[in-house]
């Protein structure tokens, strides 16, 4: 089992490994659904764009993105040039920057190669899964972090081949109402993660920012921005310790 | 069998990965000040409820334009959060809100994205 120092400043909460791990597969379920129906539609829609079947599960087992994937074959259909798909795509994945700082310290102590591998599958459900496991445990768990990455990696990569091979025969995940799983997920793993007024301050403006942002520039400058200045918000709002240590919260 | 668009996928990869990986490669997290720390504990409901967020009320229009949505996608989103809050389980949170907007769907009351 790999373990490391509970990360300095940050909440520690004892609770059982194996409880803590079963979590995560409980709390993936729908990620993984999600992962494989949106797989499937990406699958097919690789290969409707020309795409074969080695360039489908090379861009999905390389650059593991869904938003810049999806976008990647919309450019290409609509005739862009490379170097503007890749700064597209530089530009929807930099929110991952702020995933990597957020778990770089729990991942104090553990071996480079070790790190740099978990960089690779770092999505958006790996980081809510995975911090949400470190902070309910209290401590780094490395077995869990790749449990709780290979509930999207597997299936996103294993869903682009059903749906390049035979995709025209599923459904539309939309009318199965699955294109809401993302977003529910999110916010509700954001829910987990607020233990405090901090973190609930943080959690709305970042919610707040992200919206006006998006909605004046783009979606994924919408995220960064939330995901930078909320906890700025965050950090200017009083802790409840705080404020019982100089007498000014109602015990 | 073509690999025409490998090369493409080796590029979006080369772009993406440092973003993943610059902070957890970086020697010194350890040393970081409380602050500094303080603040990474908090980016992750940040980021979290900024995605969920403009997931669910950010919409790009056929003529490529950006627009809040509010409707049944929010609504349901808002019904899934709810019940994690309540009842602590995220699989049922997400549960209701897929069926929320199946439902809705399938009874005509919103259309399909």
């Amino acid at each position: 089992m790999a373990t490391a120092d509970a990360a300095p400043d940050l909440p520690a909460g004892p609770t059982d490994l194996a409880a803590s791990r079963r979590r995560i597969v409980v709390d993936a379920v729908g990620v993984t659904v999600s992962a494989s129906a949106f797989g499937v539609v990406y699958g097919l829609a690789t290969r409707s764009a020309g795409f074969s079947l080695v360039d489908a599960m090379a861009m999905s087992t390389l650059v593991l993105a869904g938003a810049s994937q999806f976008a990647a074959v919309g450019l290409l259909v609509a005739g862009a040039a490379w170097p503007a798909i890749v700064l597209l795509t530089f530009l929807l994945n930099t929110r991952h920057l702020l995933y990597s700082a957020a778990l770089a310290p729990w991942f104090h102590g553990r071996p480079l190669v070790e790190r740099a591998a978990a960089a690779h599958v770092l999505t958006d459900e790996t980081f809510a899964l995975a911090l949400t496991h470190f902070r309910r445990l209290g401590r780094f768990d490395g077995p869990g972090y790749w449990l709780a990455s290979s509930f999207v990696v597997v299936p996103w990569i294993g869903a682009t081949a059903v749906g390049y091979l035979g995709g025209q025969v599923i459904p539309d995940p939309a009318r199965l109402g699955l294109d809401v799983v993302f977003p529910a997920a999110m916010g509700g793993l954001a829910v987990g993660l607020v233990t405090g007024r901090r973190e609930m301050v943080a959690a709305l403006a970042g919610l707040l920012i992200g919206v006006v942002v998006a909605l004046a520039a783009q979606p994924s400058v919408g995220v960064v921005a939330g995901g930078l200045l909320g906890p700025l918000a965050g950090l200017l709002t009083p802790d409840r310790e705080r404020l019982e240590q100089i007498g000014a919260y109602p015990l | 069998m073509s690999v025409g668009f490998v090369g493409l996928a080796v590029l979006m990869a080369a772009v993406t990965y440092p973003s993943r990986a610059v902070a957890l490669l970086a020697p010194g997290i350890e040393r970081l000040p409380g602050w500094a720390l303080a603040y990474l504990r908090l980016v992750g409901p940040a980021v979290l409820a900024a995605l969920a967020a403009v997931n669910a009320l950010v919409v790009t229009g056929a003529d490529g334009r950006l627009s809040l949505h509010v409707g049944l996608e929010p609504a349901a989103v808002v019904v899934g959060v709810v019940i994690v809050a309540w009842r602590r389980n995220l699989f049922l949170g997400i549960l209701a809100a897929v069926v929320v907007t199946a439902v809705a769907r399938a009874l005509g009351l919103s259309p399909l994205p």
